[in-house]
């Protein structure tokens, strides 16, 4: 039997070693495109939807096992529910009337003012149809795609705050690459004083940290950040973290701070991606001081890598 | 053992149906510390064809499965096709050589092609993002101790009813 192999072997194509020294050569050529250059998303769609369906089917039964527990929800449970949701829906409202006030009188304001209004941005719902499988990762793809118009680039949030950002669609998915990946940062401000800063993935669920502010930088343990919004990709406003640990150390030229996101980063099913750039990138709030912000931003911009 | 493998009369049908099976069960949604462990049964399943049928399933198939796993897994192309191709490599250079062990002494011989697959994989991650996980490399040997079932399984699917003597 054994001898019979070696003599098949030879008859078939090349030898074992011309083979990988040839695919890895393809595999570098492809992998050095990917990293620096980015030509391949042609490529990658088109194999994708070879793969897609088999993700769809894999997927299936526990979007079928979703909907049969939906299906047997108990009464008991709607109920509860149904008071619940409606005591949250008493009080939004009381609190929605005085929002839609604030937002009457801020407009009043922001025409005296002559500042451009905020834009508001239309949500598209969207459904997670798995994470990653890559454990460097942190990523989720969900169920819109271009079909339904969905753009690289594209803000995700949640009902509590900032999931992450699209950075590559497919016909029916896109891929969501969540604030707590290590290559996210998030342009924020603090919502206290508005100082500005960027929010940095950290590789881990529920760490987010800030790098670059000097020991002496004005933050508090506790203090929300918000998308600043001068970037003219995220929307301002948007809660992004609330800061949970700083360390001061003056032996080092910055504070370690980190922070927690607000969003249920992995814990949501349901997504909003907020479609609609924003025009024009925001003017700076007022509230920031004018040339010490500028400073600021600039020293940021030339630091991010 | 060695008498009754299969190799000869393995076909495509087999390879294809295996292969898919194992990508079925890869992109299950994995997800946290199932994800950080969750064996590579494509890589386990292209091995054992690799080693038991070095004339199918050469570098250039194991290559062209990688590229579907780097889109599905959302890596870098090229990631998986070059970890795949290089352990494929291994196991039709070692085929004649892994079909005279027994199933222990296997799994002992193709643990290192997988950990230099899995290395491959996250050489190239960490010079492109500069990150890295040791949890990630448990999954390896849980992949290796995979083996030994699968390797039982597949020669039994791949025997014709007439041929049933026992292992």
């Amino acid at each position: 039997m054994d001898n019979s192999q070696p003599v098949r072997f030879f008859k078939r194509g090349y030898s074992p070693s011309v083979q990988i020294a040839f695919f890895s050569l393809l595999s570098l050529a492809l992998l050095f495109m990917d990293a620096r250059y980015q030509y391949l998303g042609a490529l990658r769609y088109v194999l994708s939807a070879f793969v897609q369906p088999v993700q769809r089917l894999v997927t299936m039964p526990s979007s079928v096992w979703q909907e049969a527990s939906d299906f047997l929800y108990t009464q008991s449970s709607l109920t509860r529910e149904s008071a619940r949701l409606q005591q949250q829906h008493a009080l939004d409202g009381s609190q929605l009337q005085q929002v839609r006030a604030l937002v009457a009188e801020n407009q009043q304001l922001r025409k005296l003012m002559d500042v451009q209004a905020h834009s508001s941005y239309p949500a598209l719902f969207a459904e997670i149809v798995y994470a990653e499988r890559d454990v460097f990762k942190r990523k989720v793809l969900v169920n819109k795609g271009t079909q339904a118009n969905v753009q690289a680039g594209q803000v995700v949030v949640d009902a509590a705050g900032v999931v992450g950002q699209v950075t590559r669609v497919y016909p029916w998915l896109s891929e969501i690459t969540l604030i707590t990946d290590k290559d996210q940062s998030v342009p924020a401000q603090v919502l206290r004083n508005g100082l500005r800063t960027i929010v940095f993935g950290s590789g881990d669920i529920s760490h987010l940290a800030l790098r670059y502010m000097p020991v002496s930088a004005d933050i508090q343990e506790n203090d929300v950040l918000v998308t600043s919004g001068i970037d003219g990709i995220y929307p301002p406003g948007l809660p992004v973290a609330r800061v949970s640990k700083i360390v001061r150390d003056p032996a080092y030229p910055f504070a370690r701070i980190e922070c927690e996101p607000l969003a249920g980063v992995d814990k949501q099913r349901f997504l909003m991606i907020l479609s609609g750039a924003p025009v024009l990138p925001e003017r700076p709030e007022a509230e920031v001081a004018g040339g010490d912000g500028h400073l600021g931003k600039r020293n940021k911009a030339s630091m991010k890598p | 053992m060695s008498s009754s493998l299969p190799y000869q009369r393995t076909s495509w049908v087999q390879v294809t149906v295996s292969l898919s099976f194992a990508m079925l069960l890869s992109w299950l949604p994995w997800h946290g510390v199932g994800l950080a462990l969750r064996p590579d049964f494509v890589a386990l399943v292209l091995l054992y064809w690799s080693i038991y049928s070095p004339h199918r399933v050469s570098v250039g198939i194991a290559w062209g499965v990688g590229l579907l796993a780097d889109v599905a897994d959302a890596s870098l192309l090229g990631q998986h096709a070059w970890a795949y191709a290089m352990m494929a490599f291994g196991g039709n250079v070692l085929h004649r050589r892994v079909q005279m062990l027994n199933l222990f002494q296997q799994t002992m011989q193709i643990f290192p092609l997988l950990l230099s697959s899995y290395l491959l994989f996250a050489l190239v991650h960490w010079l492109v993002n500069e990150s890295f996980s040791w949890l990630y490399f448990i999954g390896c040997a849980l992949t290796a101790l995979l083996w030994m079932p699968l390797t039982v399984l597949l020669q039994n699917i791949g025997r014709p009813p007439a041929n049933q003597d026992p292992l």
